[in-house]
């Protein structure tokens, strides 16, 4: 028994079956992932060669019907191809986007944050309350203001009115979330700092801050998580000069002819950087998701 | 710590012991640090939000913008009466987010009762179910849209004709189906977490005890696991719905709300009439149907939250 609570954390070893069951639902979920990224390594006359290959198996001189079964000869050239098709100059943007509104997003979440999560103010519950209304309205119930405002600052298709929508979308989330990181500072801590005399700045910068790094780059991660794969407010008020990564798989939409592998290519670029933060920030995200509720 | 002296911290952190002076200047303090994002959320979604009402009164296209007159409740009128997309969009987003969410709930309840026990492997087999919600929802779109869903090359209806069943073009044919399947796809993941996280803070001696007692493996699901979740099961419905109202992106990106308006939901009618037809009374009315429907859900959401921050 008590070994098997210092086991960590789940029900006791499960019996086969379940572990059968458990990898067989997520190697189906997971399979559109795996044949997505399989077919970015294909020409695109393997591409649709059923049925289907999503083993690499390189050396072989063989063409795509002659292979063994489910395996491909996987080349780059797809990769090659949208990098000169000019994928880069959409990732740099999106890479723009989600840095820049990061920024704004700390510069604004965290005093916010602390002041809310140490009741430096009163109704702080309303405050918070306030900020996660703003998350439930939809994007659809202020696009045609905010796109009519855009255009009349000269702000269409530019950087610039992304950074500012995606401020707002994140900033709620941030703000629950460093809430709930700063809640669980040990209370004597800062009772000591406020004893010491240390003002609210330094309280914040040198004592509180380093304790919740960890919640401060778990926030990061949501955000950018959000702000990478947005769609609908690029698609609102870019066009070309300000277009980020999603805006570059419209293309795809009314494409002709074999364009699959190529259209893999460009998914796993666009997709790779979040799946990897993902994956590095597991714990985190279901208190992100939560918006802090959950632990 | 004993229990007393941490109430006593927790008292010092309400209001901390400074003298009356050393309060006032905290509490300035406090607003100053909270004004700027308060602020900022007021501008950049509360004030938006105004204008959309106020055109919503208006007569005004931009293709036509030196004739902007006042409408009154003209553009709802129209919308209600006259619109024959209005309600059938108004019917595709419910059944979209209701099916959504529940078919979600569920498969993500089993994939959290599949994670929550021990064997090998078990972090990767989180990693991957936990992955779909990860994909940029227009890679996923296009990827559900061409390589599975396609009904000469995708994989899907390859499987389907293995076992002898007629080829079915999906997003021709079943597109609501269609979408709701990809929105499923990448949901359900989410579900996962939050019910995972609700099945771990339950105690493991509670589920060891009623196995003692002789419960079966579904009593112990049914009237332990269940009744503990169902408040991470409101939270993730209640969230899920208000993410999954929005849905675009899979549209977009594979029906363009078609075969003809069959797949169109009230978000996707919105961006259609404000950037196609470009009647900016038309879609501020829809845009502040859309949210006064939000509200709705959202008033019950928020009572689940509040018991959830004042319940630890």
């Amino acid at each position: 028994m008590a070994m098997r609570q210092t086991a960590g954390l789940g029900v006791e070893r499960a019996p086969i079956g379940i572990a059968i069951v458990a990898w067989v639902i997520a190697l189906i979920l997971f399979f559109p992932v795996l044949y997505l990224v399989a077919t970015s390594l294909k020409t695109e006359a393997a591409a649709v060669l059923l049925p289907p290959t999503f083993i690499p198996l390189p050396g072989l001189n063989l063409a795509p019907t002659e292979m063994p079964p489910f395996t491909f000869s996987p080349t780059f050239e797809q990769y090659q191809t949208i990098l000169d098709r000019g994928f880069g100059p959409f990732f740099l943007r999106s890479v723009a986007a989600v840095v820049g509104s990061g920024i704004l997003v700390l510069l604004l979440a965290v005093p916010c944050a602390y002041a809310l999560a140490f009741r430096m103010i009163e109704g702080w519950r309303d405050t918070l309350f306030f900020f996660i209304s703003t998350k439930f309205l939809p994007p659809v119930g202020i696009i045609v203001p905010i796109y009519i405002i855009m255009r009349d600052l000269q702000l269409l298709d530019n950087l610039l009115a992304l950074v500012i929508m995606y401020t707002a979308m994140n900033l709620p989330i941030a703000i629950w979330m460093l809430r709930s990181f700063f809640e669980e500072v040990p209370p004597d801590v800062i009772q000591a700092a406020q004893v010491d005399g240390a003002d609210v700045l330094t309280q914040m910068t040198r004592i509180i801050l380093p304790m919740v790094a960890p919640g401060l780059t778990a926030t990061m991660f949501i955000g950018m998580i959000f702000a990478w794969n947005e769609f609908f407010f690029a698609v609102s008020l870019t066009a070309t000069r300000a277009a980020t990564v999603p805006m570059f798989m419209i293309g795809f939409v009314t494409s002709e002819g074999l364009f699959w592998a190529k259209l893999a290519a460009a998914g796993t670029m666009a997709m790779l950087p979040v799946v990897l933060v993902g994956w590095s920030a597991q714990r985190q995200l279901v208190r992100g998701l939560s918006l802090g509720a959950v632990k | 710590m004993t229990t007393q002296s941490r109430a006593l911290t927790l008292a010092g952190r309400r209001a901390p012991p400074l003298p009356l002076v050393g309060a006032l200047r905290n509490w300035s303090v406090g607003k100053s640090l909270v004004a700027p994002a308060v602020i900022y959320a007021i501008i950049v979604t509360q004030l938006p939000f105004l204008l959309t009402v106020w055109y919503s009164l208006l007569r005004w296209n931009l293709l036509r913008p030196d004739n902007v007159q006042f409408a009154g409740l003209d553009n709802y009128l129209f919308v209600v009466t006259t619109d024959p997309v209005f309600w059938s969009a108004l019917v595709n987003t419910v059944i979209l987010t209701g099916g959504s969410v529940i078919l979600a709930l569920v498969l993500g309840l089993l994939f959290a009762e599949l994670v929550n026990h021990r064997y090998p492997g078990r972090g990767i087999v989180r990693t991957m179910f936990i992955t779909p919600f990860l994909i940029m929802p227009v890679v996923s779109a296009l990827t559900w849209k061409n390589m599975l869903l396609n009904p000469v090359f995708g994989v899907v209806d390859y499987l389907m004709q293995l076992v002898h069943l007629p080829a079915v073009d999906w997003l021709a044919q079943f597109p609501l189906t269609a979408i709701m399947g990809i929105v499923v796809w990448r949901w359900a993941p989410f579900m996962m977490l939050i019910l995972l996280a609700g099945m771990q803070s339950l105690s493991e001696e509670i589920r060891e005890a009623a196995r003692v007692d002789g419960v079966s493996g579904i009593q112990e699901f049914r009237y332990i696991v269940l009744p503990h979740l169902n408040r991470f099961i409101q939270l993730g419905a209640l969230l899920g719905s208000v993410y999954i109202v929005q849905e675009f992106d899979s549209i977009y990106m594979t029906t363009q709300g078609g075969p003809g308006t069959s797949s169109t939901n009230l978000p996707f009618l919105i961006y259609q009439v404000a950037f196609a037809k470009k009647d900016v009374g038309e879609a501020s009315a829809l845009g502040v149907i859309v949210v006064i429907l939000t509200i709705l859900a959202v008033q019950y959401l928020l009572r689940v939250l509040t018991s959830l921050t004042e319940g630890d």
